[in-house]
């Protein structure tokens, strides 16, 4: 069960031509949309029958999603996509653009038409720059080939997209920093409500869907509903993509069933690097809690079986320690990436996050004290669930989850001043 | 309406409402620093996060609004110790520096620090540090206070019309800051000190002069622009130290121009006029005030005696009091001359025939911002009335029709419908245009467009700015506007210039029976002249003119503050208070008299002028001088109901007869604001800021060219027998043939009238 879904023409030489595209069956869910004139509810209904959730990370369900949107509306309405991909551990995205990038594009057409919208915005992480080209190339084709554009294969229906690249904040991937950023003001995010579904972007109706989310459409569509929730398990329809990496022999990105064991997408992965011992395994990007590598054997690679154990599948960006891994140092690397990256626009996470780096920072310089970790708990405590947007969930949640599996480790640090592994 | 409980208190409130606007209206105070009812909400300082029933997470409260049945805990254990977060957060990074920190006592972050801050800090790591900005002379940056809440940034957006300041960088390293080394620039700046909830943005001409709890407020008015803002005089010591704005939302709101703000610096300039000063035998001498009134008296009996009354004339400051401007007056015709005026930038005077009262604003200064449709007619508008500039923005904003006919072509700030920017000389024929536009007859595109707006507009208005009220064919533009505001339905109303411009009228500041008004004082110059609060160079539409007259006349009295150039042309000068040393009244430009007492006493022996002039009364045995108070005195001046005395309309039968027509090139002589009135000409940081430099002569390319001058060029103005010698500057948004150079300035004092005929030539 891998590569069903986004990955399944990947085999071809430049699987991202529009004529190879074509060559699996490409653009046939639109032509059907555009044939049939599909009801966009219909199309709705379909999404919530996949049981497809956002795979941008929260995990939200995507037919409900479109629902919100609202139908009577009578000025312009948006979709856009969210390609930017920028959280640690995290490199999936950059692959669908990279390797089928016209599944994307007929998943944005399709959620278009279903939408009401006007046009489709895709949103790229500034830092890679060859699918930013790579995409624009594909528009083109589309646009060449009359799926995209005006009067969308003879329907009379009209609907085009536009690339957009962002400079790499990664607080851009926020969907409301996002959409100021398309707009050509500062990353940050919008309060909320409004909800971008009500006030997105120019102030209209606006969904935003992740990248894998809006590239599973066309299968979904041609397939139906079920078909692709039977890719997965009961409430977790579909593929997911996982992106491995770090002590693995064989990191990369896999498109497996919903469902799987995290064993076997370990196997896929080559096991651990140096057939060295699984320490911890962080299962959905940067900014989810850590979950010890002996719980992690025992789960299965889904929102529910994550959730569980404490944690989130995110993204599903898998990260592998082995026990060579001090959980210091990696925290420090973690929690320097949220302070840097922290927007400063609201007063816990642009305060908090420096503060929960330096205490970190000096621990890991043998410079710790042993209160210093009942402080990180109550920092970290005190960002969480208190800002605009989830970065500062995002930064205080590595550090809650580290303490919780690994305290002992921290505690090691600050009294012999060195690490433990 | 909605039913919500707020710390168990049951409360009905409109829908739409925050549940911080809900707690302020039933006086429970949630904690805020970003949030500010002006502005937008932005919800990033957090402080004001409160529990509500249902939601796991603490809410702002800025940024929720109430739902039917809401239940709100803003002091429950989860929202305390949400608080208490926030506030710690903040202060890890703000230094410990209140001692010496200018805001310490009236300090945000200080006071909430002592209701939500703990005795010491968790936080042991260094503290950040931000670099200052000199961001220009009137504000002061210590950045690393700066809690990051953006109010100043907001405001620049929303409120002053231009985003001076703005975040940048991320995470720690955002900060805030204006764009790369620019200053501060608005006319607005200063409210970004009352808005900064810490000492991040102090006053500059404020700073360690005083500690906030050292001052006593007291409530006042200000003497400058039309407007009237409400101020707050902060003293120490007997010597102003601080002016604020007083809220009054009909008026100024909570803001305060620059101007407003800063020009108390002026009052204590070493200019000011301490003693009473007589020039014996060409030399000046400090004298005694019985000295200097009995000289006063004497030679005016002399003149009226010898020469006849009409040979004496008075010219008045129109931010003079309502009762110094009254008792003026009186004293003029008690003598029996009826020359009395407060127009000095005024030079036409012909539609004086048809007024039928007091021109003033046509309106309340708050319907500004309800208009739909707007046309204003000669004003540099941001400069004049920067905080009416602002009302008609914000009514831009919304969707008014903001129409200019105007002879030059300023950044509004907000979007211009429709404008006709056409040489002075040419307004005349651009309002006539619009005339015909309405009356149906064929007019050019600019003015159909014009038309076709205030005909559109539910609410609409036609107003004549400064630009209008100085321009040599007043009464032509004056009846022009009259009509189009009648043929569109419209309002129709002046900007007032100055603090008392409407008051002015209403105390008899004006020629009546054959008097003479302000410019047939100078045609036909008479012997004696009192002056009351006038700087003949820098007041009067043509300051050569004025001069001259004044240095030809056998007796010039002058009631004044500051000394300036009076010692060149006066007999004798009389120091008087400032409006923070006396007590007194303006009547704003929307008709509202509004009384003020001292809130200081007078600097020196120095004295506030209604005495003065009661004093000279009675030397000058005239009946009815006998004022115990102001407050008498205003009673005589204002009686009856004011707003009956208020009229913009001419009498029907008065026709417009053309002023003079300018060959060659015109000066756009508008009136530079930091140079408007005594006291801003000596507020010391004022007169650093960018908008009060020596005025260029600024022209478009094509006038330019046909000077033979190029941007950046020395060259010579020259009005009649006058000339100046300055830079000559491009803005080719200017109307061909015409040089805008600023009055008011010494730098131009030398020179004629204000939109008269200027020579041009390459400085030799």
């Amino acid at each position: 069960m891998a590569n069903e879904v986004i990955f399944h023409s990947i085999h071809l030489p430049e699987s991202w031509k529009l004529e190879n595209y074509l060559k699996v069956g490409g653009y046939d869910a639109l032509k059907k949309v555009l044939a049939e004139k599909m009801a966009p509810d219909a199309i709705i209904e379909q999404v919530k029958a996949s049981v497809l959730r956002g795979r941008g990370g929260a995990g939200f369900p995507t037919g409900l999603k479109w629902s919100f949107m609202p139908k009577n509306y009578s000025g312009d309405k948006y979709l856009v996509c969210n390609s930017d991909e920028g959280e640690p551990g995290t490199f999936k995205d950059r692959d669908i653009i990279r390797l089928n990038p016209h599944q994307l594009i007929e998943g944005m057409i399709i959620g278009g038409y279903t939408l009401g919208a006007k046009a489709g915005y895709n949103y790229i992480h500034g830092e890679i720059w060859e699918c930013y080209e790579r995409f624009e190339a594909a528009l083109d084709e589309a646009r060449a080939a009359g799926l995209l554009g005006k009067n969308i294969l003879g329907s009379g229906w009209d609907f085009d997209i536009h690339a957009h690249h962002g400079y790499g904040a990664y607080v851009c991937g926020e969907e409301t920093a996002l959409l100021e950023s398309i707009e050509g003001k500062k990353g940050q995010p919008r309060f909320k409500p409004p909800f971008p579904a009500s006030f997105g972007l120019y102030g209209k109706p606006t969904t935003i869907n992740n990248t894998e989310t809006l590239a599973s459409i066309p299968y979904i569509v041609k397939h139906g509903g079920q078909k692709f929730l039977e890719l997965g398990i009961p409430n977790n329809g579909g593929t997911k993509i996982f992106s491995v990496s770090g002590h693995v022999n064989n990191p990369g990105n896999f498109e497996i069933g919903m469902g799987t064991p995290f064993s076997e997408l370990l196997k896929m992965a080559g096991g651990v690097k140096n057939g060295r011992k699984l320490k911890a395994v962080i299962p959905g990007g940067s900014s989810v809690p850590v979950v010890p590598g002996e719980i992690m054997m025992d789960l299965t690679m889904d929102y529910d079986s994550i959730a569980k154990a404490g944690s989130y599948l995110g993204a599903g960006s898998v990260i592998v320690m082995d026990d060579t891994v001090c959980m210091v140092k990696a925290l420090e690397r973690l929690s320097y990436f949220y302070f840097e990256e922290s927007c400063g626009q609201c007063t816990p996470c642009r305060e908090g996050t420096g503060w929960l780096y330096r205490v970190i920072h000096r621990i890991e310089h043998g410079l710790g004290k042993p209160e210093d970790l009942d402080l990180l708990e109550s920092v970290a405590g005190n960002i969480m669930g208190r800002t605009i947007c989830a970065l500062g969930d995002a930064a205080a949640m590595p550090v809650q989850g580290m303490l919780k599996h690994y305290r002992n480790e921290f505690e090691y640090h600050i009294q012999h001043k060195k690490c433990m592994v | 309406m909605l039913n919500i409980e707020i710390d168990g208190k049951q409360l009905t409130v409109e829908p739409g409402t925050s549940i911080i606007d809900a707690a302020d209206a039933a006086g429970i105070y949630i904690p805020r620093f970003c949030y500010h009812k002006k502005l937008s909400v932005a919800a990033n300082c957090r402080m004001c996060l409160v529990q509500v029933e249902k939601v796991p997470k603490p809410l702002p409260a800025c940024a929720t609004l109430v739902t039917d049945g809401m239940k709100v805990m803003t002091r429950s254990e989860i929202a305390i110790k949400a608080q208490k977060a926030v506030m710690e957060f903040l202060l890890i990074n703000h230094p410990l520096d209140c001692p010496i920190c200018d805001q310490g006592g009236e300090c945000d972050l200080q006071d909430l620090a002592v209701g939500y801050g703990t005795g010491a800090s968790r936080y042991t790591e260094e503290k950040r540090v931000v670099f200052n900005k000199n961001i220009g002379p009137l504000i002061t940056t210590d950045m690393t206070r700066c809690i990051n809440c953006t109010r100043c940034v907001r405001f620049g957006q929303e409120i002053g019309g231009m985003m001076e300041m703005g975040q940048t960088g991320r995470g720690e390293h955002a900060e805030i800051t204006t764009f790369v080394e620019r200053s501060i620039n608005s006319e607005l700046s200063g409210n970004i000190i009352d808005l900064c909830p810490v000492g991040a943005l102090t006053s500059k001409p404020f700073r360690y002069s005083a500690r906030a709890w050292e001052l006593t407020a007291r409530p006042s008015v200000s003497p400058h622009d039309g407007l009237g803002a409400n101020l707050t005089v902060q003293t120490r010591s007997n010597q102003v130290m601080r002016v604020l704005p007083r809220d009054n939302e009909d008026i100024n709101e909570c803001w305060l121009s620059d101007k407003d703000r800063f020009a108390y610096e002026g009052l204590n300039s070493a200019d000011r006029l301490q003693h009473p000063m007589i020039k014996r035998d060409g030399a000046w001498h400090e004298c005694s005030w019985q000295e200097a009134l009995d000289f006063a008296a004497t030679q005016l009996k002399r003149i009226r005696d010898e020469q006849g009354e009409e040979q004496i004339a008075a010219l008045a400051s129109p931010h003079a009091t309502l009762e110094e401007l009254y008792l003026l007056q009186k004293l003029v015709r008690g003598i029996g001359s009826n020359n009395i005026d407060h127009r000095l930038r005024q030079p036409d005077f012909s539609a004086d025939a048809g007024l039928q009262g007091a021109p003033w604003l046509g309106m309340s200064i708050a319907d500004l911002s309800q208009l739909n449709s707007v046309l204003v007619v000669g004003s540099t508008l941001r400069a004049d009335h920067p905080l009416i500039a602002m009302r008609l923005r914000q009514a831009a904003k919304r969707g008014a029709q903001l129409n200019l006919i105007n002879p030059v072509d300023d950044d509004l700030l907000c979007p211009v419908a429709n404008k006709s920017i056409v040489a002075p000389d040419a307004m005349v024929a651009a309002l006539d245009q619009v005339r015909r536009a309405l009356a149906g007859e064929s007019a050019d595109v600019t003015a159909q467009a014009i038309a076709a707006s205030l005909k559109g507009g539910e609410r609409k208005a036609v107003l004549l700015g400064n630009l209008a009220q100085h321009h040599p064919r007043y009464a032509e533009l004056h009846a022009l506007a009259q009509q189009i505001a009648e043929l569109a339905g419209a309002q129709f109303g002046f900007l007032g210039e100055a603090s008392n411009s409407v008051g002015a009228y209403l105390a008899g500041a004006v020629p009546s029976d054959g008097g003479m008004n302000a410019a047939q004082m100078l045609d036909d110059p008479r012997r004696a002249y009192i002056l009351l609060g006038v700087e003949a160079e820098l007041d009067s539409y043509n300051p050569g003119k004025t001069l001259a007259a004044l240095q030809a006349a056998q007796l010039v009295v002058s009631l004044c503050a500051y000394k300036g150039k009076a010692p060149d042309y006066a007999h004798v000068l009389l120091p008087v208070a400032p409006f923070t040393e006396t007590s007194g009244t303006f009547v704003n430009t929307e008709g509202r008299a509004q009384s003020f007492n001292a809130v200081v006493k007078p600097l020196g022996e120095a004295r506030p002028a209604w005495k003065v002039l009661r004093v000279l009364g009675n030397l000058m045995e005239l009946a009815g001088f006998d004022y115990d108070s102001s407050e008498q005195v205003q009673a005589e001046a204002l009686t009856g109901d004011l707003s009956a005395k208020l009229n913009n309309r001419l009498k029907a039968s008065a026709t417009a007869t053309a002023g003079l027509s300018v060959n060659g090139l015109q000066r756009i002589g508008e009136v530079s604001a930091y140079h408007a009135d005594a006291i801003v000409r000596r507020a010391a940081s004022l007169q650093k800021t960018a908008a009060a430099a020596i005025p260029g002569a600024w022209m478009n390319g094509e006038t330019l060219a046909k000077v033979g001058a190029t941007e950046g060029m020395d060259i010579t103005v020259r009005q009649g027998e006058g000339h100046a010698v300055l830079k000559a500057m491009r803005d080719d948004r200017l109307p061909a043939s015409c040089v805008r150079l600023a009055a008011g300035h010494p730098a131009t004092t030398m020179l004629g009238g204000l939109m008269d005929e200027i020579v041009v030539e390459r400085a030799g």
